[in-house]
């Protein structure tokens, strides 16, 4: 069906628009730039800002082009004389109520606010600054919201609420005493995911920023500093650099690295494939035994983990016991790479690369400590390296491939899909197949690499997958939002996947800002692309994997480097 | 004849400040397509000078009652709230009991007590909205309509107290285009009348023995919201709730007046949008300072007018532009 269009006018040109859009769609989709600030793709219009404010002709007041939506015949002017009063009086208030933290800020180089300002030549200091006292509310290690940044456009609040239905963020009081924090509700606590952040236009809802010991810890002669990168770094960072969406940038990104002083840098696409052999074993031996709790349940969302110990512990024993890519790696790192390497595991730092603020968090967690260290001492977002790398003005786009360090390899096709909703549950499936195969115990085998029915963008997925003669129900929960109805219904299901995030972790709290739905897509369709062309597209075919894997196992560390456990939490503050 | 031909004959106008026809909210509501509808009785009455919406519950609670069956009925609602100031449900509750019964309206009928927090903003029918749905108490995008799209997303009719007393008369033909004046300030006669809704404020004042006998002017419509007018211009009849505030032109103290305004705008913001959070806080520390930026205060004003979110942000330059235009002459603006 052909769509319905509407003429309209903008700024003395005509334009056919389809029936139904906001001014501010209309425009944008003509390349007509109109600001805003409270707008998101994500979120529902709540029109609070007013800087997207246009003329409209035959109307008495302004109005919000984000909340009008185009009429036929409608005359419209983005930067009239009344516009631009009232557009840039408006971006001075809020300018006004933002203390600039500019030199330390990690969205400094992509700032909406100062590119509005510069753009318009508005004066940033006209008004004395009005929050100067606000509280900062740190949640564990991973995100906060800095209150004297905050100009209460409350997308973090509906990122919170409408999208993840966590429901932990409020807005408090009215007027000028406005202020976001958390409920006082001890019944809901914070997961970390960290979409507050990635909706906030100007980094007070942000991560808790680690960049500045990084930093420092890479100038200390005395430790052995590396790097590891998560699955979906590799197709969003480009984009902090103008490349375009979905752009793969994996030999790019070593070279970044290297060149910020770490000294060896290591794909955790190696690890995921750990990760994947693990939880593939675990979901085989669960399958064969009548007494394992079912279904199993992914957990290397870290997230996700945070949300099943607090809100629901009797899940816990679902979780596959399976530690998450970055704490496998870390933990390899610092037991079988520091032996080959002959160094002290203690002197070695190892930072990750995450596009995630819960990983944060999950590094904290002292059950996962291996011989008395942490696996990973640091995580910084993709913000916080794309931050690094435009500090030390390090042109990404320019830069040439470099490989990671060739003892452990950039891992196969099924570890970089993990970076998107059902990558996970497509990296199992694939290896759970053959392994099912492998002893012989199945009445028939098949090769199977692609299991599109778990892959794309909607809420859930949900499939029957033969294996081994058997019918596996799998579900898929893209966004903790949408995880109500799965859990209602545990017993329709023998293996679930869940990502806190929508799109998972291309979509991560972590990455870079704007992610709407649409730059999700690129992402995703990025690394399905990576993953076809890739020689190896199973975990198991990896076999610098099994190498390590057997290497754990006459070492008696496959428990400790491999395994983890969860305890159910309460709120404590 | 039906009660929405009699509202349309009588040409109702809402009373609740806005004059909106009565009859086009009635009949979206009515052609609205649901299983619930409800009806909303809005008593918060938080403009300040605007005291009628009290008057009438303590004299005729049966008849605003009678309003309320009337719609339930014609609308086929579900249920009826009365938003109600807290100070008049001590006082009126029995009274309005006893009326909800005798209407047998009971069964459908229930007390909702504005929040004390909620202020002058909860009594924006938006925000009444979100206040009986327990959400925090600001008004909300429109649209969509709460004839459309109202208290929990359903159609929603919400009608001032007075508007439904006027619909009760309406139906029982006693209705002669009336309306309740609140007059305040220096005046003999401080109190709430019943006069024909055309008159002029001039006649109004007189009428009720309060026509002042020295230089004075006049806010209309509420001691905030309100047009601010001089002795000339009082040959129209009285806007939005229909207060009359009288001021004594010598005795009165521009730099008090403009903070009075100020301050409420301030304190009564929601905080949901920016020229109404920001720009009310700002004019305040404009005229804070020893030498006032009127160039600054006259833009945030404008912007005011120009971009806020609801009618309160918008009202803010109504007393001050009018009573600079009408009373200063624009000349000697300076505190």
């Amino acid at each position: 069906m052909a769509e319905i269009k509407v003429k309209i006018t903008i700024d003395g040109k005509k334009y056919s628009v389809p029936k139904g859009q906001s001014i501010l769609e209309a425009a944008r989709d003509n390349n007509i730039f109109l600001p805003s600030l409270c707008y998101h793709p994500d979120l529902d219009v709540k029109a609070n800002c007013r800087v997207c404010v246009v003329e409209i002709k035959g109307q008495k007041k302004l109005a919000t082009s984000c909340s009008t939506i185009v009429k036929e015949g409608m005359e419209i002017l983005t930067d009239s004389p009344r516009v631009k009063q009232a557009r840039n009086l408006n971006i001075e208030l809020i300018f006004a109520e933002h203390i600039e933290k500019c030199p330390t800020c990690t969205l400094r180089y992509n700032c909406t606010l100062l590119d509005l300002a510069r753009r318009y030549k508005i004066k940033i200091s006209d008004f004395p600054d009005r929050k100067g006292k606000r509280k900062t509310y740190k949640f564990a290690q991973a995100v906060e919201i800095d209150g004297s940044q905050c100009i209460d456009c409350r997308n973090c609040v509906d990122a919170c609420s409408n999208m993840q239905r966590i429901d932990y963020l409020e807005v408090k009081g009215k007027g000028i005493r406005q202020e976001i924090a958390p409920t006082a509700d001890k019944d809901t606590d914070c997961i970390y995911c960290g979409q507050c952040a990635l909706h906030c236009p100007v980094a007070s809802a942000q991560e808790q920023d680690n960049w500045s010991q990084v930093e420092k810890l890479l100038k200390d002669k005395n430790k052995i500093v590396v790097a590891q990168f998560a699955p979906s770094v590799r197709v969003t960072i480009g984009e902090e650099f103008g490349l375009p969406y979905g752009q793969e940038s994996t030999g790019r990104t070593v070279t970044a690295l290297k060149k910020l002083g770490f000294k060896h840098v290591f794909d955790v696409n190696f690890s995921a494939d750990i990760t994947t052999m693990v939880e593939a074993e675990e979901l085989l031996e669960r399958l064969q035994d009548k007494k394992a709790k079912m279904p199993m349940i992914t957990s290397c969302c870290p997230a996700w983990v945070k949300y099943a110990e607090f809100y629901h512990p009797e899940l816990l024993p679902n979780l596959t016991t399976s530690r998450s890519p970055q704490i496998h790696l870390g933990g390899v790192i610092k037991t079988y790479w520091a032996k080959k390497m002959k160094v002290d595991p203690k002197k070695i730092v190892v930072v990750s690369v995450m596009p995630c603020t819960a990983k944060k968090f999950e590094a904290r967690r002292a059950e996962l400590k291996v011989n008395g260290l942490y696996p990973v001492d640091y995580v910084i977002t993709t913000r916080e390296f794309a931050f690094m790398l435009k500090k030390n003005n390090i042109n990404f786009g320019q830069l040439p491939e470099s490989q990671s360090d060739k003892i452990f390899n950039e891992g196969s096709g099924a570890a970089v899909i993990y970076g998107s909703s059902g990558g996970v549950m497509e990296s199992a499936l694939r290896t759970a197949y053959a392994l099912a195969c492998r002893d012989d115990k199945a009445k028939f085998c098949q090769s199977r690499i692609d299991f599109h029915e778990v892959r794309g963008l909607g809420d859930i997925k949900e499939a029957v997958i033969d294996i081994a003669g058997k019918k596996l129900r799998v579900a898929v929960v893209n966004g903790i939002g949408s995880i109500s109805q799965v859990l209602a219904n545990l017993k329709k299901y023998d293996y679930i996947e869940v990502m806190a995030c929508p799109g998972g972790c291309i979509g991560g709290g972590g990455q870079p800002i704007p992610t709407t739905a649409k730059i999700r897509k690129e992402r995703i369709m990025a690394l399905y692309r990576i993953d076809k062309f890739k020689e190896i597209r199973k975990a198991h075919d990896n076999k610098e994997v099994l190498e390590v894997l057997a290497w754990l196992k006459q070492q008696k560390l496959s428990h400790p480097v491999l395994h983890t456990k969860y305890k159910k939490r309460i709120r404590t503050k | 004849m039906d009660i929405l031909t009699k509202i349309k004959q009588a040409n109702l106008v809402g009373r609740g400040g806005a004059s909106f026809p009565t009859a086009l909210k009635w009949e979206a509501v009515k052609q609205a397509d649901s299983l619930a509808k409800y009806v909303v009785i809005n008593a918060a009455e938080g403009e300040p000078g605007v005291k009628k919406d009290g008057y009438i519950l303590e004299h005729y609670a049966d008849r605003v009652v009678d309003g309320a069956r009337l719609a339930v009925e014609y609308l086929g609602a579900t249920r009826c709230y009365l938003f109600i100031n807290p100070k008049y449900y001590e006082v009126y509750r029995p009274r309005i009991m006893k009326a909800v019964k005798a209407a047998k309206l009971e069964k459908k009928f229930g007390f909702f007590v504005k929040p004390h927090q909620a202020g002058y903003i909860g009594g924006e029918e938006t925000a009444i909205l979100n206040a009986l749905e327990g959400k925090k108490i600001e008004p909300r995008l429109k649209p969509p309509f709460p004839t459309i799209n109202g208290l929990w997303d359903e159609p929603t009719l919400i009608n001032n107290v007075e508007t439904l007393y006027n619909v009760s008369l309406v139906d029982k033909g006693e209705f002669h285009n009336e309306r309740f004046y609140t007059i305040n300030g220096a005046v003999k006669k401080k109190g709430v009348y019943a006069f024909p809704a055309d008159w002029t404020i001039e006649k109004v004042l007189r009428q009720s023995g309060n026509y002042p006998n020295f230089p004075f002017f006049v806010q209309v419509g509420g001691d905030a919201s309100g047009d601010v007018l001089n002795q000339k211009q009082l040959k129209v009849p009285a806007s939005g709730a229909a207060s009359i505030t009288v001021y004594d032109f010598k005795k009165h103290d521009s730099a008090k007046l403009l903070r009075y305004w100020l301050k409420f705008f301030q304190a009564e913001s929601c905080g949901q949008c920016t020229p109404c959070r920001e720009g009310t806080y700002r004019l305040n520390r404009i005229l804070e300072k020893k030498k006032v930026d009127w160039k600054m205060f006259q833009a945030i004003l404008t912007d005011l007018s120009e971009t806020s979110f609801c009618a309160l942000g918008a009202s803010v330059p109504v007393p001050i532009w009018s009573y600079f235009k009408n009373i200063l002459n624009n000349k000697n603006v300076s505190l």
